[in-house]
Order: C-alpha cells, then structure tokens, then sequence
C-alpha cells in the first residue's frame, strides 16, 4: 500500500512540475508587464503557446540531421526528470535519492549539451553564435555553481537535496552569512543559466544580442514547444532548489500526512508566486549587460562562493 | 598467473619477427591483428580471473642483471592495469583488422604493433627496478617507432624527435628515483623497497622525480608538450594506444611507485600532486579548445583528463596521510575507475577520428561538417563518446567525476589547513575543466559531424567497415554500461583500494537498485540506471503522446537563419569562431590570444582579413630557452670538431690528467 502511495505521490510531483514550469512564467510576464504599465498577456498564455506550437507542423531545413529531431525529447525529458527530484511539496520522495544535487546539475549539464549541439546542426551563423556563448556562460556558471554546492555542503553534511532540505527546515542551522553569501551566489548563477536579464533577454529577437533563442532558432512547431516547456522547466528547477534550501518553511516530512501534503503544495505554489514576483522585478530594474561582462557577473558568483567556504572554516558558526 | 599473463606477453613478442617475414604477403594485417586480438582478449581474462578472487603470484626469471634476475607479480593493481591495457589492445587490433588494410606503408607499423603492447604489459608485470625501466624504455622506443611510421611528412619526425627527447628525460628521471628508492644497498627488487624505511624528505625527492617521470609520460603540465605532437602522428590505432592506454600505464607508474613502494605518505606530498592535477586539468582542456586538428584536439584532451585522475590521486594520498582510510579509498576509486573510463572513451574517440580521416583524408575539422549524414554509425559512436568524456550522465566519465567530487566535498575532515583551503579550489578547477570539456566536445562534435559538408572530401565521405564499427559499437557499449552500473565496476576496484590502502568503499553491487553510494545514503548517491531509464521513458512517452495528441507532421524547407541564410558552407560557424567567446574570455590571459581584424576602407575592392594569434607560453617559458641554450653550447662547442691532430692529442691528454687528478683527491 504505502509502496503505491509512494509512486503516487512521485506521479503527482512529475504532473505538478510540469503543469506549475508555464504558470511559473506567465506570473513573472504578467508582473513585468504590470510594473511597465502594459496590460499584458493573461496568466495562462504560456499554456496556450506550448499548445498552439504543438498542433503546427514542423519546419525542418533541408539538411537538418535525425540528431535534430530527437534533441527536443531528450532534452525535455531530461530536464524534466531534473525537476522531479527536487522535493518540492514534500521530502523523501520515493526516487529522491536517485541523484543528489551535483547528479541533478550534471543532467541539466546534459540538456544543456544536446541543445548546443542542436544549435550547429544546421549549419547556420546564429545557430553557431548561440551555442558557442552559451557554453561560455556555462562554462562560468557550472565552478561558481560547485563553490555554492561545497558551501551548501559544508553546512548540512549532504548534496542530497531531500537531507538538505530537512535539515535546513530542522532549525539546527539558523542564520549564517556563508549560507546568505550561498544564496546571492546561487541567484546569480540561476539568472545566467535561464537566460534571464542581465545575462540574456528571454524575449528578444534582436540577433546579436540573443543566446538561448538563437540556438534554438531554426525550431519550430512541436519541437519548439517542447524545448520552450524545457527552459520553463529549468527556470522551476532553479527556483524550487533555492525555495528547499532557503525558505523550506512549509514542505511536508517524509511521514507527514494529508494535512501536510496539502500545506506543502500551498506553501509551495506561495513560495514560487513570490519568486516570479522578485525575478519580475528584478527584471525590470536592470539592463541587460554586453555579453563579454559576464565573466565579471559570474566570477562575482564564484568569489562568493569561495567566501562562503572560507567562512565556514574561519569559524563554524558564521 | 603470473605465467599465463608472460606467455600472453611472450606471444605479442614472437608476433613481430612473424610480421617482419609474412610483411610482403596480401593477408599480413589481417592476420597479425587476429593475433593480437586474440592474445590479448586473453590477457584480459587472466587479468580479471587475477582481479576476482586468485591471490598475487610471482615468478623471477633468470634474465637481466646476472644477481638480480627479472622478477615478475600479478597483484591486484598489475591485474587491474592489465585489464585496461588489454581492452584497450583488443579493441584497437579489433578496429585495425578493418583500419590496417588501407595503411600506405604495413611494413613499417605491422612489427612494432605487437612488441608495443607486449611492452606495455611488461611495465605492469614488472616486479623490480630493473625490468620495470627495461619494460618503459621499451614501450617508449616501440611507440616512437610507430610515431615515426609516416616519416615522409616533416611534422612526424619533428614529433617523433620531441617525443624521443622527453621519453627519454621521463626515463632517466625514473632511474635517478629507483637509485634513491634501493637505497646504498642497491636492492632493487620492489619487495625489499617496500620493506624499506625511507625518510620524508628523500620521499619527497623521490616523488618529486616520479611526478617527473611518470608525469611527462602521461602528460602533465608543464611536460605534456611532446603529447599532442606525438599522439597524432601515430597511425589511428595507435594513437587510441598511445593516447587512451600508454598514458594510463604511466599513472600506473606512479600510483605504485608512490602508494605502493614509499610506504606512507607524509601530508604536503598531496599538495604538488593536487595542485598540478587542478592545473593540468584546465591548461589541457584549454589547449583543447584552441585546436582545429581532431586528433591534436583529443590527445590535448588526454592532458586534461590525467588531471583528473591525479586530482583522485592527490586526494588520496592527503586522506591515506591523515589516516583516513576510507575517504582514502573513495579518492582513489575514483582516480582508478577515470583511468578505466578514460581509456574506453579516448579509445573510442581516437578510433572516429581514424575512421573520419580514412573516410576524408582530413584531420582538420574547418575541412569537414555534415558527416552526419554520411556516417550515420560513426557520427552516433562519437557522439557517446562525447557524451561520456564531458563527464555527462547517465555515462560513464561522470561517475568517476562524481566520485573525485565527492572525495572533495570530504576534504573539510582533514585537519591541515593548507589542504582545506586548497582542495575547494581544485574543485572548482575541476569543475571548470568538466565544463569546458563539454564545450570542447561540442565543438568536436558539432563542426565535424554537423552542419554542411565544408569541401568536397567531406560530401563524398563513405562509412567506414564493419570491423571499425564493431570496436566502436563495443566500447559505446561499455561507456554505457560503465554509467549505469557503476557499482559493478567500483567493487571490481575494491581489491585494489585494499592492498594500497588497506580497505575499499562499501560493498555497491548489493544495494537497492543499483544505486551507489560513496559514503552514506544520507550523504549522497547516483543511480545511473534509474536516471537512465527515467529520462528514456519521459523521453518516449512525450514523443509518444505529441505524435498521437498533438501532430506528426512534418515538412522540409530551407533553413530560415532569421531570414538571412547563406548558400555558402563557409558562411557556417567554424572550429575558431566557435572557441571565440572562450578564447576572449580565458584565453586573452592563457595564450595573450589577439584578434587582428583588418577591414579594408569602403569603396576599397581587396578582401578583409581576420587573423588569431596565440602564443604557447609554456613552450616560450620552459622548452624554447633549453633549445635555445643547447644550441648555443652545440654551436660553441662546434669548434672541437676541426682541431688538429696535435690539439686533440693535447686535448685526450689534459682531460686524462685531470680524471687521474680527481681520483688523487
């Protein structure tokens, strides 16, 4: 019984992700409309998008190889898969310990991959251009990423995000200026691996500054839906691992019961409104920076990173 | 076993005179590799019978140094390492049954073949000093040879001299470390310096000398600079060899020398290690990036990824120092399963840019692009192999990445506050070189096998045999299996880990769906499986749902590019634009890179030219002045060679005289 209830409650998280990643966006659209006194699209737009693409057929170049038709799966379903480890509504879910925080980055490092390598199949100059700077920019993020994790580490004992998310809900840690240095670093990182402003502008077609659309340019119909629902998954994994490890408040124990399940998912949906709230805002108070700045912006990520650690063994308390 | 693994080597050896005499006929190649294939398949199986369950054993032979003799030992690592050398062999003769036909010149690569990989499994049998440096000089001359196999193109024998300089510089230091591991005794036998006490400081010289050694064989920074000229050279196979294997073989030079002979480390001895394990890491992958050449990119590659089996390896002498034996363990496993892995898929890559170069005559990547349609198979083998040595899961090059993360996230244990502040930051070096090896490979990836055919030799490629495709096919395979069970394959180290440390990680293959856990379950675990199995099944089952809820339809048309598409295959990313962004971010520092743009005036009808300049620092810094100076003192000391009769007699007789006065005092 408890074994089917166990799969169940992983069901509901697969289903819950993927149904909250379109909703997650239309809020920060709606917000940053709101915050420039535009009407804006209605919340549910994102979900109307994904559905429109998928009924249109797909425009494939000429030359365009099999690897391009079969990238957009692989890499919706790894990120997919990223997120439904991360606890979200509860702890200790059936397969949460099949990858631990640094597994999860990897798969993501992964999707990440296949959709740069997407983005030279068809031999165009954009497509190159996208690919060729995000890996750049991962190539920043993914040290500054591990310092956070060492930090992070170094506090709980683990990289297994349901322990690090019990234990930071357990009130053993308290506050701390490395795990506030962590958390500046780590929105930092989130920004610039969504492609959000400052680092990319997810809603420009303006060639020369574009990344992640420029890769993904030569897509269309099903499978720019599906690779669309995948960054919108990827933004939820970034915002859920900052919602359990920093603000756990709410997330439901391994043996709690309906109650608490329910209180989790409310807590939960709070948590990520609040989020699309901040990033909106953000997001509207900041210009995008010129590409070859953001070594500066992430290097800024790594040194707090390294900070964090430092301070950690300069005094454990700290 | 110790006898069946000789006679395996014997049988390698009695190989080369066979392929001097049969050179001439049609069938040589076919033939010797069968042989070798079959030879080694069994070196395989006596190594892993070894491995599973039959103790050490040994055997000394009358040979060599008439009060020495030649001693040879199969122990738990010997049998490990022979099972890497022999997959590694077996695949390679398997790829060159098919690869070997069209070599222009068999004559010169057939006979060297074999007594190569015999001299690459005498080093790991080798049980004293003597033998062990016969062994490696032996390996290095067979390889030079194959090196130097093409010597009508200037660039091979440039290479091969290079490669011949540091071999022997690698040896001559190793020697100069058994002299001090065998003491004034001069017993030389590895039983009686393992009983033997040395003191930390002429440890350290000796580790000092065997980083030399060892390293320059396998490529650390700063003494990896003959690497990439030489592995190249070599005809595919052998630098699959030469790249995924021989290297490994130097580690194993190290890892016995120093955890097996020293005896216990003292703690700073990691400090070096560590710390060129970190830098060695991110310069390869570096230098990785900076190449247009396929197989100049993989073998810079082969830099980095020793790295990081000496960042695993460091770790492990900073935990074994402190006594922490099971920490120990893990940073060692996980050294140990990277040379494994490593070897599986630089071979594998090694053998697609073989296959691409047979198929196209080109090594340069601005040449090629679009092989993906003309070499399906080859193009998706490659592709795992990518995969895996960018360290992604579910393959095999992220578990053992994941391991060394792991060792480092346990480095806050130890009680020295140099390796505390150190160890983080070869972390993030590591993770660093992990990114930009995913970098590197999809521009490896993405400008050979995609986009447009970049010239004609690329349009007309055909797939290569069937023979090099099931090498290939194999090894993907292993990569694969490697990454979703890993377990397997870390208790198959644990008796390893036992004799070098003295226990091993927890038991693996028992635990609940494969998973494993380095340490304890609360502290972290991967399951290769489960992520391998889960993001199939998502994967299929969205492809699924859309085909049947959504549409199928599917229309081609030409590329849109924002409206701009360009006709032209030159118009397309290249190898060097790709690298732009990280050459300006890391190379303005690296390589002191500049971009010289040189736009003409408008109305002005002569073409604008863009050119890269980078400069090899090391090379300036450490090689060029030692060229620099021993051709002065040659040029100098040219004199000598026209003197007179009379002054050479002058000459003979001061230098005597001297001699005899230096004996006086």
């Amino acid at each position: 019984m408890s074994v089917i209830r166990d799969f169940a409650l992983q069901g509901t998280q697969m289903l819950l992700v993927l149904f909250l990643a379109p909703l997650f966006i239309g809020i920060v659209r709606v917000v940053k409309a709101r915050l420039l006194r535009r009407q804006g699209p209605p919340l549910i737009q994102p979900y109307r998008d994904l559905a429109r693409l998928m009924r249109k057929e797909v425009v494939l170049a000429h030359n365009a190889s099999w690897l391009f038709r079969v990238i957009p799966y692989v890499v919706f379903a790894g990120t997919w898969v990223a997120v439904s480890l991360v606890p979200t509504f509860r702890t200790g879910l059936l397969f949460s310990w099949t990858a631990d925080l640094i597994a999860l980055i990897a798969l993501l490092a992964s999707a990440r991959f296949f959709l740069a390598l997407a983005g030279l199949d068809v031999g165009t100059s954009f497509g190159g251009i996208g690919s060729s700077r995000e890996v750049m920019i991962a190539s920043l993020a993914e040290p500054a990423m591990l310092m956070i994790v060492f930090t992070l580490a170094l506090v709980v004992g683990s990289t297994q995000l349901s322990v690090m998310a019990a234990h930071m809900t357990s009130g053993a840690v308290g506050l701390r200026v490395s795990l506030g240095l962590a958390l500046l670093a780590l929105i930092m990182v989130s920004i610039a691996e969504n492609a959000r402003i400052p680092i990319d502008n997810p809603t420009t077609h303006l060639e020369l500054t574009m990344v992640h659309e420029a890769m993904v340019l030569e897509y269309s119909g099903r499978h720019l839906a599906l690779i669309d629902l995948a960054s919108e998954l990827k933004l939820l994994f970034y915002v859920s691992v900052i919602a359990c490890l920093f603000v756990p408040w709410g997330i439901a124990p391994p043996d709690g019961g309906i109650g608490a399940i329910a209180v989790g998912m409310a807590s939960y949906v709070a948590k990520l409104a609040v989020g699309g709230v901040l990033l909106a805002a953000f997001e509207t108070s900041i210009a995008k920076m010129r590409v070859f700045r953001v070594p500066a912006f992430l290097g800024a990520a790594l040194m707090l990173g390294l900070l964090g650690t430092l301070l950690l063994f300069v005094s454990g308390s700290l | 076993m110790v006898i069946s693994a000789l006679s395996g080597v014997m049988a390698l050896l009695l190989l080369s005179p066979i392929a001097v005499l049969l050179v001439a006929s049609q069938r040589a190649s076919t033939l010797i590799y069968a042989s070798c294939l079959i030879v080694t398949l069994l070196l395989t199986a006596v190594g892993g019978e070894c491995l599973f369950g039959q103790p050490t054993s040994s055997i000394s032979l009358p040979l060599g140094l008439p009060w020495l003799g030649a001693h040879f030992r199969l122990d738990a690592l010997s049998a490990f390492f022979i099972i890497v050398v022999n997959i590694g062999g077996a695949t390679a003769s398997l790829f060159a049954i098919g690869y070997g036909e069209r070599e222009s010149s068999p004559q010169r690569v057939l006979p060297f073949y074999p007594a190569y990989l015999a001299g690459m499994n005498l080093v790991v049998l080798a049980d004293d000093a003597f033998s062990f440096l016969l062994a490696w000089e032996f390996m290095s001359l067979t390889s030079w040879a194959l090196v130097v196999a093409h010597h009508q193109e200037r660039e091979n024998l440039q290479a091969g001299y290079v490669y011949l300089l540091m071999a022997g510089f690698g040896t001559l230091v190793l020697l100069f470390a058994f002299g001090l591991l065998a003491g004034n005794n001069g017993n030389y036998l590895f039983e009686s310096i393992r009983t033997a006490h040395l003191n930390a400081g002429v440890g350290a010289i000796v580790l000092v000398l065997v980083l030399l050694g060892a390293g320059s064989k396998a490529g650390i920074v700063p003494l990896h600079a003959w690497l990439p000229l030489a592995h190249p050279a070599a005809p595919s196979h052998v630098s699959a060899l030469m790249s995924g294997v021989m290297t490994k073989v130097a580690v194993y030079g190290f890892v016995r020398i120093v955890f097996d002979l020293l005896g216990m480390p003292a703690w700073w001895w990691s400090i070096p290690v560590l710390a060129i394990g970190g830098i060695t890491a991110v310069m390869g992958v570096l230098y990785a990036l900076m190449q247009h050449d396929l197989k100049r990119l993989l073998a810079y590659h082969t830099v980095e990824n020793i790295g990081i089996i000496f960042i695993g390896l460091g770790l492990a002498l900073a935990f074994k120092a402190h006594g922490m034996a099971v920490a120990a363990a893990l940073a060692l496993t996980a050294g140990l399963l990277h040379v494994f892995n490593h070897s599986v898929f630089k071979s594998l890559l090694f053998f697609g840019a073989g296959a691409v170069l047979n198929a196209t005559g080109e090594r340069d990547m601005e040449h090629l692009g679009g092989l993906i349609h003309r070499m399906p198979q080859t193009a998706f083998v490659f592709l795992v192999g990518c995969v895996a040595i960018s360290a992604l899961p579910p393959f095999n090059g992220f578990v053992s990445e994941w391991l060394t993360f792991q060792a480092i996230l346990l480095s806050p244990q130890l009680p020295s506050w140099g390796l505390k502040f150190l160890v983080p930051a070869v972390g993030a070096l590591l993770a660093l070189s992990a990114a930009l090896a995913a970098a590197c490979f999809v521009k490896a990836f993405g400008v050979s096998f995609l986009g447009r055919a970049r010239t004609a030799a690329a349009t007309q490629a055909q797939e290569t045999d069937s023979n090099s495709l099931a090498a290939m096919y194999f090894l993907s395979a292993v990569c694969l299996v490697a990454g979703v069970l890993p377990g397997i394959f870390i208790d198959m180290l644990a008796p390893v880990t036992n004799t070098l440390i003295g226990t091993s990680m927890p038991h693996q293959a028992g635990l609940d769906w494969l998973t494993i856990v380095p340490v304890a379950e609360s502290r972290s675990s991967y399951n290769g499986l489960l992520v391998f199995v889960f993001v199939a099944m998502s994967g299929s089952i969205a492809a699924f749902a859309i085909h049947r809820l959504a549409s199928d339809k599917i229309r081609r048309g030409p590329a849109w590019d924002c409206g701009y598409p360009d006709s032209s295959p030159i118009t397309q990313y290249t190898a060097s634009s790709f690298a732009q962004p990280i050459r300006r971010v890391y190379g303005t520092s690296v390589f002191h890179a500049r971009e010289i743009g040189d736009m003409p005036p408008p109305g002005a009808t002569r073409p604008a030219h863009f050119t890269v300049q980078l400069r090899d620092l090391i090379w300036e810094a450490a090689y060029a002045p030692i060229g620099a100076f021993v051709e002065y003192a040659a040029t100098r000391l040219n004199v000598l060679q026209f003197l007179t009769i009379r002054r050479y007699l002058t000459l003979v007789f001061s230098v005597l005289v001297l001699l005899l006065l230096v004996l006086a005092i």
